[in-house]
């Protein structure tokens, strides 16, 4: 197991019902999964949740052993310890991939390592040029993200977030920020960085994506409704809703 | 216990044999008040002259002491007195009751009869004081002469600058008259042919000096000085040399003979250097090379004051914004208050608590320091809004992704939201900074003469309001502007990034 999420309540406030309600999912180590469902079924909540960018009330996020709590259950400060401990361990590529506009693709890349790490400058260099050349990108290593196209940005944000080498990477809804002629590209990137072991969720609209994984979950109503590998779920769904959601992509 | 008594004689030669013979007798005076009192000479403007700057080195020299003149505004003197800035203010001051609560007055050394001036050729002119009446009359703040205006129903003007433009007023018809001391007409309304001055019995107001209320001692010891500079002539050589031995200060040193024996030489030079002032393009050639380095002083003084309070703005300015848009509760709560403390009051009123205020509570700060301090403060809550618009301006999405890779709140700040935050903040602080070059010309109201200062004196003691207001501007935009240059090359350095082409 690399990430396992139990019984996940989060209540927006506001929102009589909770946006995740009691929501569980088990992903084993190495493994590309994405994460479908319409919009409000509470995707980009669980990344957020699993993330520490939003709180949530009930369950546990389990990564690698590092256990975080609801807010309901820990105190605010062990809970930062959780979370600081689970984030060294997580990587996310946003939707709008948040490179930092002042740096370049390689000072994007060693930031954190060398703040965050204390990794040397030149040893964080040599790992961030090393991820870059292999996300393609060996002639834009000195380029500001302005001057780059939205491909090359997001191998820009997924080296930035594999330079710190974590155990799992998540991606929020990868291709829309795309023009659609990049989400061949995308797949193949993510299928690049599974080939390092890492395990990787996205959260996605994107049916021809959903086909080219491992492994899918299928949100509605803040809880998983199904799961298994494109080939079942997405050729014989056996929810109602999962045959709506597909109908409506297709 | 039993008294000891020493005769203050005693005290005195002691006093006298232990002082170092170059100690300074420290006076406060307004330059900017003008002749024939304290002034700087048209001639040559580094120096210091007037009829109370020669008493004041008489005075210096009988009490074995070095005469050392030193600025504030006139309306400010007994308080800079009582602060410590000075230990004795001679600048024209009226004896009067109000003053004598605040200061100790000595024996008059100067009676002036209070002068009428009209336009020569307007018939309707106020030519008594029950003419004035309705009229608009035209005279310093706090003064007899106002008093007496008010007295007899006048609707008085006051006016905080240089006599000058009391006169100016009253050729260009915004006044019907003006009521002023007698050297003050004979110095800016007699030698105008524009201006007729009616020397009638309007009222004598006498000048004294003024001493700390706890220095009976040097009181005791100015009016000795005084005495023998009566009775031996100098006060009459003074005065004659002057132009100003008149009928009434002649009665006040008890000397029964008012008519002028000496040539009053002082008063012919001053005729001389702004009676007729030279065209703008030789006074260009001629008379401002001279007043370069004055201005030079005074630039010199208001960049720096500037630059330190620029820093102390900018350094406040930043932990206020941080402190707002991250801090606990309170501590935002606090910078909010410091804020709105600091932006909504003038500066004039924070500078002069911080100046004349503080030493109630024991703090005591030269007057370099309480400028800059005034100023930083101040401006330091105009820019702790500019750096807030700053951090508010960067997406938080930044933040969140400076938090998800493990960037400590501070950490994102340094190297993530600050560095973007800057260019936005750099256009405003430009501004902030111009802004503040100028205000800093406040800190003349304690004693510094800056640039503005300087200009105010000079253009009040030379008469040429025009010519030195454009070269003032002309410092301060020199000043600024390099600043204005430096503040677009900083700002392109950070919107480097934000070029599309390709490195």
């Amino acid at each position: 197991m690399t990430l396992k999420v139990t019984g996940l309540v989060r209540r927006h406030a506001g929102n009589a019902a909770p946006t995740l309600k009691g929501l569980s999912f088990d992903l084993p180590a190495g493994t590309l999964t994405a994460l479908l469902g319409r919009s409000g079924a509470g995707k980009s909540t669980v990344l957020r949740c699993v993330m520490g960018l939003e709180p949530f009330e009930q369950g546990t996020v389990e990564i690698d052993g590092v256990v975080v709590r609801g807010t309901k259950e820990v105190s605010p400060q062990e809970r930062a310890t959780q979370l600081r401990e689970a984030r060294a361990r997580l990587g996310l590529v946003f939707q709008s991939f948040e490179l930092f506009p002042h740096l370049t693709a390689l000072q994007n890349c060693t930031l954190a390592p060398v703040q965050v790490k204390g990794e040397g400058q030149q040893a964080a260099e040599a790992r961030a040029r090393e991820l870059l050349v292999q996300l393609g990108l060996e002639h834009r290593i000195d380029a500001f993200p302005e001057q780059l196209s939205g491909g090359q940005k997001q191998r820009v944000a997924i080296a930035r977030a594999l330079a710190m080498e974590p155990r799992v990477l998540l991606y929020d809804e990868p291709t829309s920020a795309l023009d659609p002629s990049m989400k061949n590209e995308v797949l193949q990137t993510l299928k690049r960085v599974d080939a390092t072991g890492v395990t990787q969720v996205v959260v996605t609209h994107d049916l021809a994506l959903a086909r080219g994984v491992e492994h899918v979950c299928v949100l509605d109503h803040g809880v998983v409704i199904e799961a298994g590998a494109p080939a079942e779920v997405l050729q014989a769904p056996k929810h109602e809703t999962t045959r709506a959601l597909l109908k409506d992509w297709t | 216990m039993r008294r000891v008594r020493v005769p203050l004689g005693l005290v005195l030669v002691v006093t006298a044999l232990t002082a170092s013979a170059k100690e300074p007798l420290r006076w406060g005076a307004d330059s900017q008040g003008g002749a024939p009192y304290v002034f700087q000479d048209p001639m040559d403007p580094t120096r210091l002259t007037g009829f109370e700057v020669e008493l004041a080195g008489l005075l210096a020299s009988r009490l074995g002491l070095t005469s050392q003149p030193v600025a504030g505004p006139w309306d400010k003197l007994l308080e800079l007195l009582a602060r410590g800035d000075f230990e004795l203010a001679l600048n024209g001051i009226e004896v009067a009751e109000e003053k004598k609560r605040v200061a100790l007055l000595s024996r008059p050394y100067f009676a002036a009869a209070e002068v009428l001036t009209v336009r020569r050729a307007d018939a309707s002119a106020p030519r008594t004081l029950e003419a004035l009446a309705g009229r608009k009359v035209g005279t310093l703040p706090g003064s007899l002469a106002e008093r007496i205006a008010q007295r007899h129903g006048a609707d008085v003007r006051t006016y905080e600058g240089g006599q000058d433009e009391i006169y100016d007023d009253l050729k260009l018809g915004r006044t019907d008259a003006v009521l002023l001391d007698d050297p003050v007409a004979r110095y800016y309304a007699d030698f105008d042919e524009a201006l007729e001055s009616i020397r009638g019995d309007f009222g004598v107001v006498e000048y004294a000096i003024a001493v700390r209320l706890d220095d009976q001692p040097r009181l005791e010891a100015l009016n000795r000085a005084l005495d023998g500079l009566a009775a031996d002539g100098s006060l009459r050589a003074l005065y004659e040399r002057w132009g100003l031995w008149t009928a009434a200060t002649a009665k006040l040193l008890g000397d029964a003979d008012a008519t002028p024996r000496a040539h009053a030489i002082e008063y012919d030079r001053w005729k001389t250097a702004v009676g007729h002032l030279p065209p703008f393009w030789e006074r260009v050639r001629t008379r401002y090379p001279s007043y370069l380095p004055l201005f030079m002083k005074g630039a010199a003084l208001t960049l720096l004051a500037s630059l330190a309070a620029m820093a102390l703005a900018i350094a406040l300015g930043v932990l206020l914004a941080v402190g707002r848009r991250f801090g606990p509760g309170a501590v935002r709560w606090a910078c909010v208050a410091y804020i709105e403390f600091f932006r909504g009051t003038p500066l004039l009123v924070q500078l002069t608590m911080i100046y004349f205020g503080l030493p109630e509570l024991g703090v005591r700060l030269d007057p370099f320091a309480a400028g800059v301090i005034a100023l930083g403060l101040n401006y330091a809550a105009a820019e702790a809004e500019n750096y807030r618009a700053g951090l508010e301006s960067v997406p938080r999405g930044q933040q969140e992704a400076a938090q998800v890779l493990g960037l400590s709140t501070l950490q994102t700040l340094r190297f993530v939201v600050g560095p973007q935050a800057v260019r936005i903040s750099i256009p405003p602080m430009t501004n902030d900074f111009i802004a503040l070059l100028k205000d800093s010309s406040l800190v003349s109201v304690v004693t510094l003469t800056e640039l503005t200062k300087t200009y105010t004196t000079l253009a009040n003691s030379t008469r040429d309001h025009l010519g030195l207001g454009l070269l003032v501007a002309l410092c301060y935009l020199l000043v600024g502007l390099p600043f204005a240059r430096l503040a677009r090359v900083v700002e392109a350095r950070f919107a480097r990034h934000l070029s599309r082409e390709a490195p």
